[in-house]
């Protein structure tokens, strides 16, 4: 306990950084909740798509262990960019092949869950037997680099140094910890204002809300699904990035576990409700850190998932309700 | 020298899936270093005979068992070279270093009656499920790199390996701690693994006092923020880590940005090149490996080059080639059934290339050398002492 006290900022800090990263995943989850009612299982996937991709922009610039600042930032925009294109094309891809074609056949939301999940497996492996892919294009000579180890850890080849910036209580703030949380919080507001505002993020409110009511009305139903796992992936490309400059290292089940406690922060924050994404993934953050400090590493998931359940039992629908559809608006 | 580097480490596991490619069907693959027709005018004492590698070849775990399979063929070239009248041909078993894959495979083994010895399984995991099988036909198996401390007390009359066990890597690591590294305050951390607890909890003894601190982590956990707090916190100058090298590396990376300016010491299961990888070089430098792996000396490492082109020994390779040579050195000299060679392999006494090969009668190896490795500045694995 004294510990906890202790180091309750850095504990806090660390907390709420790696909580961003949760967050930014939970909007994807949260975004196709809301709109379609659907768990989208294969976000995970879509996230881990974006670590590759980072990864593979530093590849492709042939970055050294060593980069001076300025390149570094060069690089970190460009494969920011890069990740949120593929992920943002993974979560379009995923949209047209595993739930177009459910949809338009008005197949039961748990056909839809089923095909979530078998598109996750598909596109883990696929990442996962990328070698084997390549061998079969006959692309393996040409690749070579960005196919290796593709059942390994694959890391960044830059050393990203966070530098130390001031001080909270005792705890240095480094510059990746505030990079990770003030970027998370920017895409939130600006995600945010875009439901809010635009006309498009009004056509996903009002198909949240009633869908048939929305299409009588002339909304393009397919088109704000679209929009909305479009989002959901360039969001997750984003969270990729933070992820791969705070972490370093991802692997072709690297989403997983992230992706089970994005889904968790979207549940606990409201599912369906973005900034119920954004505080739970940070409660969510924190709560393991303080659980660690407390009750003892092994048991920070256990303290998350209690938590999750004594919120869940108070406020059923989460910390700040499900609503996308009935946004106050 | 024990040269390994991240881009070898990309070739081999290149290799591993375009060999995979071609062995994925059967499971199996026939290495042909002998020709069929040479056993026309064998000697009175040696005879022709297969040999077989029973471990990973494809799969998560590929490195450490393609590591072994090309010690072994340094082994096997090398006898054919030198008896040209009755050459040795390798079978290739690629169990994918999972135990449930190795049970029926180890049957295809026992059922091919051309084979006499067997360099393996791999891992502890895939020896457990194949031990009895092994046993009960009477097939020698000599492994390289299996060392749960339990394989032993099984009663398998077959099951040889040439390495110490996990139970003697923790009080050498603790002494190497104590002695070498001269450390005041130590932090222990395990990743909750049999293999990774095991070895934490046995360092964690025999430090004893020195111990201010212990946490466990969870495999596959990918940020270790409060670990990182604490071990800071603690004042400890030096960390053991049981566990792997996919969060070994992610820990010392993310312990080297906190500022901690410790001792990063873990086990043979991070004893790869995947660590420099996870941790980055900057990071990953000066830290401390123990393993019961051999060094490759510079000679093996020019026979392994020859015979493995475009290759490098890494972990384990030396011991995949000293125990291919038990079993050739018992077929140079005239054995020619499982129960002979078996038997030869009980009292087989001979200095090997890692250390003098003598077994005792559970089948563990009678002299245990623990070496400590560390990472240099250009981010390779070298051989820092033998632990003694």
């Amino acid at each position: 306990m004294q510990f906890f006290f202790d180091h309750f900022f850095e504990l806090t800090i660390t907390g709420l950084a790696l909580g961003s990263i949760y967050a930014l995943v939970a909007l994807g989850y949260t975004m196709v909740y809301g709109v379609l009612q659907l768990i989208n299982f294969a976000h995970s996937e879509v996230f881990m798509y974006g670590t590759f991709s980072v990864v593979w922009v530093f590849y492709l610039f042939g970055a050294g262990a060593d980069q001076s600042t300025g390149s570094l930032i060069g690089l970190l925009v460009a494969s920011m960019i890069v990740a949120m294109v593929v992920s943002g094309g993974v979560a379009l891809l995923l949209e047209r092949v595993a739930y177009r074609p459910l949809l338009k056949k008005n197949s039961p939301k748990l056909v839809a869950l089923i095909s979530a999940i078998g598109a996750s497996f598909a596109l883990a492996e696929a990442m996962g037997l990328r070698d084997r892919i390549a061998g079969f294009l006959g692309l393996e000579g040409t690749l070579t680099k960005y196919v290796a180890g593709a059942r390994d850890n694959r890391s960044l080849p830059t050393t990203i140094t966070p530098d130390p910036l001031f001080k909270i209580g005792d705890y240095n703030v480094t510059t990746v910890d505030l990079l990770v949380i003030v970027m998370a919080l920017l895409m939130m507001f600006a995600l945010d204002r875009f439901v809010r505002r635009s006309r498009l993020g009004r056509g996903m409110r009002a198909v949240a809300q009633d869908p048939s009511s929305a299409a009588l009305m002339g909304v393009n139903s397919t088109r704000v699904y679209q929009v909305t796992f479009l989002l959901g992936g360039l969001m997750a490309g984003v969270a990729a990035t933070l992820y791969m400059i705070r972490i370093g290292t991802t692997r072709f089940d690297a989403g997983f576990i992230l992706g089970v406690k994005a889904f968790t922060a979207a549940v606990l924050g409201g599912i369906g409700n973005l900034r119920g994404a954004l505080v739970g993934g940070l409660v969510l953050g924190v709560a393991e850190n303080w659980g660690s400090a407390i009750i003892g590493t092994e048991w920070k998931d256990v303290v998350a998932f209690v938590l999750l359940v004594v919120i869940l039992l108070f406020r059923p629908t989460g910390l700040l309700g499900e609503s996308l559809g009935k946004a106050r608006a | 020298m024990f040269r390994s580097t991240t881009s070898r480490r990309a070739i081999v596991a290149l290799f591993a899936a375009t060999a995979g490619l071609g062995l994925s069907s059967c499971g199996s693959d026939d290495k042909d270093t002998a020709s069929s027709g040479s056993d026309t005018s064998s000697s009175a004492e040696c005879k022709p005979a297969t040999i077989a590698f029973f471990g990973p070849k494809t799969g998560d775990a590929a490195n450490l068992g393609l590591n072994i399979v090309g010690g072994v063929k340094v082994a096997v070239d090398k006898f054919n070279a030198e008896h040209p009248d009755c050459k040795v041909t390798t079978k290739d078993f690629d169990s994918q270093g999972d135990p449930e894959k190795a049970t029926p495979l180890a049957a295809q083994v026992i059922n091919d009656k051309s084979i006499i010895g067997v360099v393996g399984p791999t891992f502890s995991g895939e020896s457990d499920a194949t031990g009895p099988a092994f046993a009960e036909a009477g097939l020698v198996t000599v492994s390289s790199s299996a060392t749960n401390p339990d394989l032993t007390t099984n009663g398998w009359k077959t099951f040889h390996r040439i390495l110490g066990n996990d139970a003697t890597q923790s009080p050498a690591a603790a002494k190497y701690i104590k002695d070498n590294l001269k450390s005041k305050k130590a932090f222990v951390v395990d990743d909750a693994s049999e293999y990774g607890k095991g070895i934490a909890d046995g360092v964690a003894k025999d430090l004893g006092d020195l111990v201010v601190g212990t946490d466990t982590v969870q495999v596959k956990q990918t940020d270790f923020g409060p670990t990182v707090t604490k071990i800071k916190a603690s004042g400890a100058d030096a960390l053991w880590y049981g566990g792997y090298y996919a969060e070994a590396g992610l820990l010392a990376k993310q312990l080297r940005a906190a500022g901690w300016k410790g001792y990063f010491v873990s086990g043979d299961g991070s004893n790869d090149p995947g660590f420099v990888e996870a941790a980055g070089k900057a990071a990953a430098k000066d830290a401390r490996l123990t393993c019961p792996c051999g060094a490759a000396t510079p000679e093996f490492t020019a026979d392994y080059e020859k015979a493995n082109p475009g290759k490098k020994p890494g972990t384990y390779s030396a011991e995949g080639f000293d125990a291919a040579t038990i079993l050739l050195d018992g077929i140079g000299e005239g054995k020619s059934t499982r129960s002979d060679l078996l038997d030869y392999v009980n009292a087989y006494d001979k200095p090997g290339l890692t250390k003098q090969l003598k077994f005792d009668d559970k089948g563990e190896v009678a002299e245990v050398v623990i070496y400590a490795f560390k990472v240099d500045d250009a981010g390779e694995i070298v051989l820092d002492t033998e632990i003694k």
